[in-house]
């Protein structure tokens, strides 16, 4: 049962506490800024003649996924800052389906990265791409499936930890790995096999691929149609949340 | 009229048996404490009541409702306070209670109106607006009470309410504690290791090492040690000593040069002993406690809380976050 009051407090929740602390939303604005233009800027000297365009274009959509991946894991990583000081049980001991709160949780984190991934989006005519009205939608659609499917991982994980001191093993050891083997920062094809078989169990490298057919166009680039991208992402959606609400139901 | 029923309750944890084997009930309207030391099983059994662990063996219901099998239904009918604080500091205090309004579902109409009314009666209706980490640890206790009562519960779970707090702020937490029944009509279960705090319940279960040692009223409980001590120091104690055994039957002890007894009615022994012994210097009449109760009956003293390290490490973020959060 999923009940629409809980779904929307929990969001409205997350929401308020995002527009209040303007340090948190200027630091997740920055990073994907030091990756675009200080890192992506200097790599532009050494790698832009293989791809037939500048590597800062090349890069934008990565840096779209990289946005929605640290933004929707950390949004569900608060799970844990929750469990561990104590708001979660308000909400474990109200009359409320734990399955309510997953969602809740997994559109709070979709919301807020959503916001974020609109805001770099808004540089895209800064890196000579032209995008219609219809192709940036498209782009928020990508971005909402793909937040919510990252958002709903990032339930998954939080249910094993029940505190922070695991941190730098989840960035370690999960969130990483994602982000470098997503296609976001070099073509899947150029990796060796046995990483490019990692890249194919990331849900992360076919919203990164879908972003790129959005915002690239078919230049060659891309690595699956984009109607695999989508069915990958809306079933991996499914089983994540699905899998969340089973985990979050656990009593011990 | 029963409203919590618990039949030989147990819960082990990979072997450690936390609860074992408890079975008590609370009336309606009344103020219950369940008294012991760290690690008794007082929360375990706070948890297993509001379904937030399922017990090894053994029944637990909330006003009628089973919190095994209806928990839904046990969540509606209680209010808790839980011994962390469970608000969200970085939302007002309005919010927070918005926020509790929402997850029970309260009438969109009456939200207001009941958020406005709590906030009245814990007196911060002024403070509404204040971002709960502004708060002191008294004031967020009260908050968190009033939190509990937003959704009329049945019934209302206070662990260890005044831990960390100063003894002004405990008592006047108390205060209003004791208010709650009659002015809500709620009953109100709680845990402490604070005797002296245990005396406002109307009955008291006594826990130790997951085992229930006694269910009584406070003054039930002091009867079993048999009566006031009574303190006299006189000029020649020796012959005070034998006197008073001989005319009154009582067992007599001497302690750092006073003669101390133990009488059932202190209040009415005092006189009749002055009068009949020459040469009293003084005499003190000392009332049981709960403390002395627990002693007796578990052979223990109970303890200071101790932190432990993990609290001490919260303990530490939590004022990081206060001062740069």
């Amino acid at each position: 049962m999923v009940e629409a009051n809980v779904i929307y407090v929990l969001v409205a929740r997350e929401f308020k506490k995002f527009v209040r602390d303007k340090s948190r939303l200027i630091s997740t604005l920055v990073r994907p800024l030091i990756w675009l233009f200080l890192v992506g800027g200097g790599m532009s000297r050494l790698v832009t003649p293989e791809l037939g365009m500048s590597y800062m274009k090349f890069i934008f959509p990565g840096i779209l996924g990289m946005t929605i991946l640290f933004s929707s894991i950390f949004s569900s990583l608060s799970i844990i800052w929750d469990k561990e000081f104590g708001m979660m049980k308000e909400i474990l001991v109200a009359p409320v389906s734990r399955f309510s709160v997953v969602i809740g949780k997994a559109l709070s984190g979709t919301l807020i990265s959503v916001i974020q991934t609109v805001i770099i989006l808004m540089l895209f005519p800064f890196l000579g791409i032209k995008m219609g009205l219809l192709s940036i939608c498209y782009a928020v659609a990508i971005a909402v499936l793909l937040s919510f499917c990252i958002s709903s991982l990032g339930i998954i994980i939080a249910t094993f930890y029940d505190s922070f001191e695991s941190f730098s093993v989840i960035m370690n050891f999960i969130i990483m790995p994602m982000f470098f083997l997503s296609g976001a920062m070099y073509p899947v094809n150029k990796l060796p096999h046995v990483l490019q078989v990692i890249t194919r169990i990331n849900p992360l490298t076919y919203g990164v691929d879908a972003l790129k057919h959005v915002l690239l166009g078919d230049s060659g680039i891309v690595d699956f149609p984009i109607v695999t991208d989508i069915s990958v992402l809306a079933v991996s959606s499914l089983l994540f949340v699905a899998a969340a609400g089973f985990l979050f139901e656990r009593k011990k | 009229m029963p409203i919590i029923k618990v039949e030989n309750l147990v819960k082990r944890f990979n072997g450690l048996t936390a609860v074992n084997d408890i079975s008590f009930e609370v009336d309606k309207g009344t103020i219950f404490g369940f008294l012991g030391p760290n690690g008794a099983g007082k929360t375990t059994t706070i948890n297993i009541l509001c379904t937030l662990l399922s017990p090894t063996s053994g029944n637990a219901s909330i006003a009628g409702h089973d919190c095994k099998t209806e928990s839904s239904d046990v969540r509606r009918s209680i209010g808790i306070v839980f011994q962390d604080t469970t608000l969200d500091k970085d939302l007002t205090a309005y919010e927070n209670l918005m926020f509790h309004s929402y997850l029970y579902n309260v009438k969109r109409s009456e939200m207001k109106e009941r958020i406005h009314d709590v906030l009245h009666f814990i007196g911060m209706y002024e403070r509404k607006n204040d971002l709960v980490k502004k708060f002191s640890g008294g004031m967020k206790r009260r908050l968190e009470v009033a939190r509990g009562m937003l959704h009329r519960p049945g019934v209302l779970f206070l662990d260890e309410p005044t831990l960390g707090l100063d003894p002004q702020t405990r008592a006047n937490l108390w205060e209003f504690i004791v208010e709650l029944p009659q002015k809500h009509n709620v009953t109100v279960f709680m845990t402490t290791h604070y005797m002296e705090e245990a005396e406002v319940c109307d009955r008291i279960a006594i826990i130790d090492n997951g085992r229930l040692i006694a269910v009584d009223t406070p003054d039930d409980l002091k009867k079993t040690l048999g009566g006031d001590v009574i303190y006299i120091k006189s000029s020649d104690n020796k012959k005070a000593r034998s006197e008073i055994e001989k005319m009154f039957g009582l067992e007599v002890s001497e302690k750092d040069g006073e003669l101390f007894m133990t009488c059932s009615m202190g209040d009415s022994c005092i006189p009749e002993i002055i009068r009949s012994i020459s040469d009293v210097q003084s005499v003190r009449l000392q009332r049981p406690t709960l403390n002395d109760v627990f002693l007796k009956m578990t052979g223990k003293d109970i303890r200071e809380e101790e932190m432990s390290e993990g609290d001490v490490f919260k303990e530490t973020i939590r004022s990081h976050r206060r001062r740069f959060g």
